[in-house]
């Protein structure tokens, strides 16, 4: 699966759970200034990145995980 | 009436659970209990499930059962418990971790698991049954007691976690209250313990369910953390 198909599936994740844009999920954009979304959503969206890829995530691996580019290249790492 | 909601009771099959169990399903909420190992005698319009708290796969595995059966859990109301009464100097380690694990942490067990659902669907209610002796302490009780005021903290922490998804989580503290529980101690014990109540009798099972209810219901919706006593006034100001 292509580096772009995965995204887009990283993508529709993000804005079905952190309800924001597609637009929005940039690889940039920051968790908590950019996309509004709180330590709560963080964890909601890890385990639906979990569901997605069938992957799991260890809670010490988020530390520094502050954009969508950082936890996009995290759930490629576990493929 | 309020939305039939998909109820989960633990330790349901009796005493105040099983009152409880049956208040939700007479509202006509869809309402699932768990029991350790005897089945409820009565459990017409009950969902039971056989689930030890102290087991967290078993909590998952009868988690996905009502889910199946009745659809994700709504609310959840962590009753099961047990005692293990003794004097500090006669009371073993196991005396006292075990009954954390069973009153305690099986609480912290069931509300991880049950938040998972709630938190997507942006909706739920946690109640906790604690005792007053988690306050006020009950010579002989010191396990239960330790395990009872553990889960106001435990709760108050998950109101505070948790609010932002509409999820509201509360505790009564029961006093002495007509139940088996009760009844396996000596009659002028229970005699005692109503003279000590300044409504003069022991509680019923139906008046602790009538709380949690409430708590459960559109009418707390702006209820969270608190810990409400059904206790004939016996530790108030505690």
């Amino acid at each position: 699966m292509s580096d772009q198909d995965l995204f887009e599936r990283f993508k529709r994740r993000a804005v079905e759970v952190l309800s924001v844009e597609d637009g929005q999920v940039k690889l940039e954009a920051k968790f908590a200034d950019d996309l509004d979304a709180d330590s709560l959503d963080l964890v909601e969206f890890v385990m639906a990145l979990e569901e997605e890829f069938d992957i799991n995530v260890e809670e010490q691996e988020l530390e520094g995980v502050d954009t969508i580019g950082q936890a996009f290249e995290l759930v490629k790492s576990k493929i | 009436m309020s939305t039939p909601r998909t109820v989960l009771v633990t330790g349901g099959n009796r005493g105040i659970g099983l009152a409880t169990a049956k208040q939700f399903a007479a509202q006509g909420h869809r309402v699932a209990i768990t029991y350790r190992s005897e089945a409820p005698a009565d459990s017409e319009g009950l969902f039971a499930v056989r689930c030890d708290v102290t087991d967290a796969q078993q909590i998952d595995d009868a988690f996905a059962q009502i889910d199946k059966e009745l659809g994700p859990v709504e609310i959840v109301v962590s009753n099961a418990g047990i005692t293990r009464d003794g004097l500090v100097l006669r009371m073993k380690d196991d005396d006292f971790t075990d009954v954390l694990d069973a009153n305690l942490t099986a609480g912290f067990r069931v509300a991880r698991r049950a938040v998972k659902g709630m938190m997507k669907g942006r909706w739920g209610r946690i109640i906790f049954v604690s005792s007053i002796v988690g306050a006020a302490g009950q010579a002989g009780q010191a396990n239960y007691a330790a395990s009872k005021a553990g889960l106001v903290g435990l709760a108050r922490s998950l109101a505070k976690e948790f609010a932002s998804r509409n999820i509201t989580v509360n505790i009564v503290a029961p006093g002495p209250i007509a139940t088996d529980m009760l009844d396996a101690l000596p009659e002028e014990r229970r005699q005692a313990m109503a003279e000590a109540v300044p409504l003069g009798r022991l509680g019923s099972p139906d008046e602790v369910a009538g709380v949690i209810c409430f708590l459960a219901s559109d009418a707390a919706a702006f209820v969270t953390g608190a810990v409400i006593p059904v206790d004939g006034g016996m530790a108030m100001g505690i």
